[in-house]
Parts: structure tokens; C-alpha cells; sequence
């Protein structure tokens, strides 16, 4: 282990700032992307069971 | 016919695609997991600090990988819509289509971590050093792919046109990078430069790698989920789709 | 499909002995492409309100640029050539969208792709005419304007030797973008946003042969290169932009 502290690891030699916020972005662009396909999955297939859904019904009162 | 053979052409319908992409997914989830975890050890961890650089060149752990992947991803997309192209394959250009805005993404984090790495090493927030700047020229080419192929409203025509688009960026990206080197070394002396990382150390080439490969496999991982999405959005209106338990609540 | 409606008579009659050419087996390939060259050069002269446009918009960009950062020579030495390439970049741009979209309009590029002629010779005609209306007229202001940047003789005779070469480039690599954004919505806009990064080389080595000679370093490697360029546009381009062209019109 080459840190004598958790507050040696968090400072970074005085760099915090720069590692950490890249650190940050990249998490937060991955989880982002995430979040992003999964409301697209979920618009798709919200509006293919809405068409089931109609389609159903058409059927019934047919 | 062998064996191979028909495997093969089976697998370029997206209906059979789609449930393999699926059962693919978790386990590049979970590679992605096993290389970032080691990798982020290896980087943070046991890489020891740098010499001139301090602990600021940690953020390589994140940017190298970042940069390789953008510019892997649209290798690689080029190349699978090129093949849409010359096959009339669906899949193939769904799959470019899919992998796109993965690639844009790992461009923009290529120049966000850049500009980090950059603002404690040379003081200035942005440096017209040759990746750097061949890397924005390349984000510009993913949006422009990106951008063609949602302003075009026939499918198969955005997939064309946006594969053409591919192909000669392709073609354009080795001659825009040589070009912005020449222009660079030119222009500054080369004490600027993305290239001249700390001499590496054996842990801090492993810890490289293992993010990278980490990278790459979130890359297939997210860029399957969005081959799914796309396949659903495009092929709504056949007989599989609309059977699927998922879309029949 | 030639309807004649009065203000189009003009653009009729051009169409007409094209359309001779286009459909005649025994017709050389050069013969057409001649044809078609003749033809677009005929109907810009036709709209020259459009083609002085682009170049009253070279001139205005390049003094915007000395006026938004101040009058020191020195200064304005330094940045001259890149001003001056940018702007062409701009200019060309401008008249891209011409390229296909009037003839895509009343039914003439479909006449064209569908002729025996070879399409890639026909689309060379396109981006020749396109040059010597929208590049050349830019090769021969620039020298004049770069006077408004203090650049000496010798750097304005680079100047215009980089654009007599690298203006062509600018031509056959936005006939592919023209192409391939023909009838689409946000057509120019999105026409820009994918041909500029397609035209950075030829600015790095055009604004850079002036650079070169300016620092005594000598323009031959840069005017090279924009050479390279474009005998490497000059013979890919064609097939791609009838690539994309198929693709648009189907």
C-alpha cells in the first residue's frame, strides 16, 4: 500500500482536484449512459405495450 | 454447406441476435468489472507517485484507455457499416449505429480527463498538443455520424448515407492526425505533449492495460444494451417483437 | 420534366443539350462530362447574385477578423494566412449546398445518374464547375486581401499557390458532404458540421506553407502535401460522392 493515510489517498499529492474530478466525470458519464438506454428500453417497450394493448381491446369489441 | 457457415448467417438477423446480445451482456458487465477493479488497484493503489508529475498522472489510468477506445470504436464502427453497406445487412449497420454514441462519449472523456491531466502538468486547461487536438477532431466525426443518420428519417437511407459518412472519415482520421502532428510540432516545441507520459513503470503499463481492457469491454456491454433498443425501435412492427413477453405487459 | 415556365426557360435550354448528351450511348465520357461542366457554369453565370455572395462573404470575414482583434502588423502578419484559409474554407462552404440541389429539384440528377455516362466523370464536371465559380475567384482575391494583413510579396504568391491547390480539395470533399445531405432537413447547418473536420489537413498544410515561408523554413513540404491531397481527393472522391449520390436518390 503506498498511502499512509485515507486523507493522504484523497489529497493525491495536492492533485485531488484534477484526479478525482476526472475520476467523477467518467463515473458519472457511465452511469449517465446507463440511465440514458435503459429510459430509451423502457420508452420502446412502454409504447409496444400500448399497442398490445389496443390491439387487445380492438379485438374484443370486434 | 458447413456447419459454420449457416451458424453465421443465421446470426445476422437481429431476430436471433437479439436474445444472444442479451445473454452476452451480464457477462461483459462483469468483465468489465473483474479488469476495472484490478485496474483501478493496479492504479491507484500499487503504481507508485511520479517523480515529476506527482500523483496527477494517475488520471492516464482513465485517459489512455478513454482515448484507445474512441478511436478503436470508430474503427470499428466504420467497419461494421461498411459491411451493412456492401451486404445489405440490417444488423450490421444497427450495430455501428449502436456503437456511435459509446465512442462519442469515450471521445469526450478522452478530452475532459485530457484537460485535467493538462491544467496541473502544463498549466493551461486546454493544449493544442496533437492527441488532444486530433482526439476533439474525432469527437466532431462521431457527432457528425450521429447527427446525418437522426436527420435522415428513412432507415436503411440514414444507414447508407451515415456508413459513406463513416468510411471517409475513416479514411481521414490517420491523415487529420498526421496532419495536426505536423502542425503541432511546428508550432510549440515538444515539451508539450500528451505522448511523453512519466517513463513507465512495469505496474503503471499493467494498470494501462487493465483499464482499457475494462473500458472495453463496458464499451460492448453498453453498446449491446443499445443494439437491443435499436433493434426493438426498428423492427416494432414484426410478428417477434410484438410476441415478446416484455412488450406484451 | 423540362417545364417550361418563363423565368426557367433559361435553365430548359441548358438542360436540353445536356440531356442530348446524356442520353446518347455513342456520346464520350468527356464529352458528357464537358457537357455538364459547361452547363452549371452556364446557370451560375445566370445567378451570379449567388456566386458574389460567397465572395462578398470572403471579404467581409477576413476584415472581421483584424477589426476584432486590432490593427498591429505584427499581429496581423501572424494570423493573415489562417484568417485568409479559414475564410476560403467558409466561402467554399457556402456554395456547397448549389452543387446538387437545384438539379436534384427538377429532375436533372436523376437524368444524370441514370445516363450511361459515367456518373463519378459527371460528378468531376459538377466539382470542377463548382470550383471555377466558387475556389478560383478565392485564389485571386486572397492575395489582394491579404495586403490588409501586411504579408509580403512572396508570402502572398504562397498564399495563392496553396489555394489554387487546396481550393479544389475543399471542392471534392464538400461534393461527398453535398451529396450525402441532399434534401435532408438541416441540410446546411448539418453539411457544415460534417465537411469542416474533413477540411482541417488542407488548412493545417495551407495556412502552414505561408507559416513555413514566412519563418524562412520554405512552403515546399506543406504545398507537397496539399498536392498529395489532392490528387488523393481527386481520385477517391468521385466514386464516393456517386456512392452517396445513389444512395440520396433511391
Amino acid at each position: 500500500m503506498i498511502w499512509n493515510s485515507m486523507s493522504d489517498f484523497w489529497h493525491m499529492g495536492g492533485y485531488g482536484l484534477y484526479v478525482w474530478g476526472s475520476v467523477g466525470v467518467c463515473a458519472i458519464a457511465l452511469v449517465w449512459e446507463q440511465v440514458a438506454l435503459k429510459k430509451r428500453t423502457q420508452a420502446i417497450l412502454r409504447s409496444l405495450r400500448r399497442r398490445a394493448r389496443a390491439e387487445k381491446m380492438d379485438r374484443e369489441l370486434a | 454447406m458447413s456447419y459454420r457457415l449457416i451458424n453465421w448467417f443465421k446470426l445476422s438477423s437481429p431476430y436471433s441476435f437479439f436474445p444472444l446480445a442479451g445473454r452476452m451482456i451480464p457477462w461483459f458487465w462483469a468483465l468489465a468489472l473483474v479488469f476495472g477493479v484490478a485496474g483501478l488497484y493496479m492504479g491507484f493503489f500499487v503504481a507508485p507517485t511520479d517523480a515529476t508529475q506527482g500523483d496527477s498522472y494517475r488520471i492516464i489510468f482513465l485517459h489512455v484507455p478513454a482515448s484507445w477506445l474512441s478511436m478503436f470504436i470508430y474503427i470499428v464502427m466504420a467497419f461494421w457499416a461498411g459491411m451493412g453497406l456492401a451486404f445489405n445487412t440490417r444488423l450490421s449497420s444497427m450495430w455501428a449505429l449502436s456503437l456511435a454514441p459509446t465512442g462519442a462519449l469515450m471521445a469526450f472523456l478522452s478530452l475532459w480527463t485530457g484537460a485535467l491531466w493538462g491544467k496541473p502538468t502544463w498549466g493551461a486547461w486546454w493544449v493544442w498538443d496533437a492527441r488532444l487536438t486530433s482526439e476533439l477532431i474525432l469527437l466532431f466525426l462521431y457527432l457528425g455520424f450521429m447527427a446525418l443518420h437522426a436527420a435522415i428519417d428513412e432507415p436503411r437511407r440514414a444507414d447508407r448515407a451515415a456508413a459513406v459518412l463513416a468510411l471517409v472519415g475513416v479514411v481521414n482520421v490517420p491523415i487529420i492526425y498526421f496532419s495536426v502532428k505536423w502542425w503541432n510540432t511546428l508550432h510549440q516545441g515538444s515539451s508539450v505533449s500528451m505522448t511523453k507520459a512519466p517513463s513507465m513503470a512495469q505496474t503503471m503499463l499493467w494498470g494501462m492495460l487493465l483499464m482499457a481492457l475494462c473500458f472495453w469491454m463496458y464499451s460492448i456491454a453498453a453498446a449491446l444494451t443499445r443494439l437491443r433498443a435499436v433493434i426493438l425501435e426498428r423492427e416494432a412492427h414484426t410478428d417477434w417483437v410484438l410476441r415478446l413477453p416484455e412488450a406484451t405487459a | 420534366m423540362s417545364s417550361l415556365r418563363p423565368p426557367e426557360t433559361a435553365r430548359a435550354l441548358g438542360l436540353a443539350g445536356t440531356d442530348a448528351v446524356l442520353s446518347e450511348p455513342q456520346a464520350s465520357p468527356f464529352k458528357a462530362m464537358l457537357s455538364v461542366l459547361r452547363r452549371d457554369l452556364l446557370l451560375a453565370m445566370r445567378r451570379k447574385a449567388e456566386v458574389l455572395t460567397a465572395l462578398f462573404f470572403f471579404l467581409i470575414v477576413s476584415s472581421l477578423f483584424p477589426l476584432g482583434i486590432g490593427p498591429e502588423p505584427a499581429l496581423l502578419r501572424k494570423i493573415g494566412p489562417g484568417v485568409l484559409w479559414v475564410g476560403a474554407l467558409l466561402a467554399t462552404m457556402l456554395g456547397l449546398q448549389r452543387m446538387f440541389y437545384s438539379d436534384h429539384l427538377d429532375g436533372t440528377l436523376e437524368q444524370m445518374v441514370l445516363s450511361s455516362a459515367p456518373l463519378p466523370l459527371l460528378v468531376t464536371g459538377k466539382v470542377i464547375a463548382h470550383w471555377l465559380v466558387s475556389g478560383l475567384p478565392v485564389v485571386v482575391l486572397a492575395p489582394v486581401l491579404g495586403l490588409q494583413f501586411d504579408l509580403d510579396p512572396g508570402a502572398l504568391w504562397i498564399l495563392a499557390l496553396g489555394l489554387l491547390i487546396g481550393t479544389p480539395v475543399l471542392s471534392l470533399i464538400g461534393a461527398v458532404g453535398a451529396a450525402l445531405t441532399l434534401g435532408v432537413r438541416g441540410g446546411g447547418a448539418l453539411l457544415s458540421l460534417l465537411v469542416l473536420p474533413l477540411y482541417i489537413p488542407t488548412l493545417i498544410f495551407g495556412a502552414g506553407a505561408v507559416q513555413a515561408h514566412l519563418s524562412g523554413q520554405g512552403a515546399g513540404g506543406h504545398l507537397s502535401l496539399l498536392g498529395a491531397l489532392l490528387a488523393l481527393t481527386l481520385f477517391f472522391v468521385p466514386w464516393a460522392t456517386t456512392a452517396a449520390l445513389r444512395i440520396s436518390l433511391e
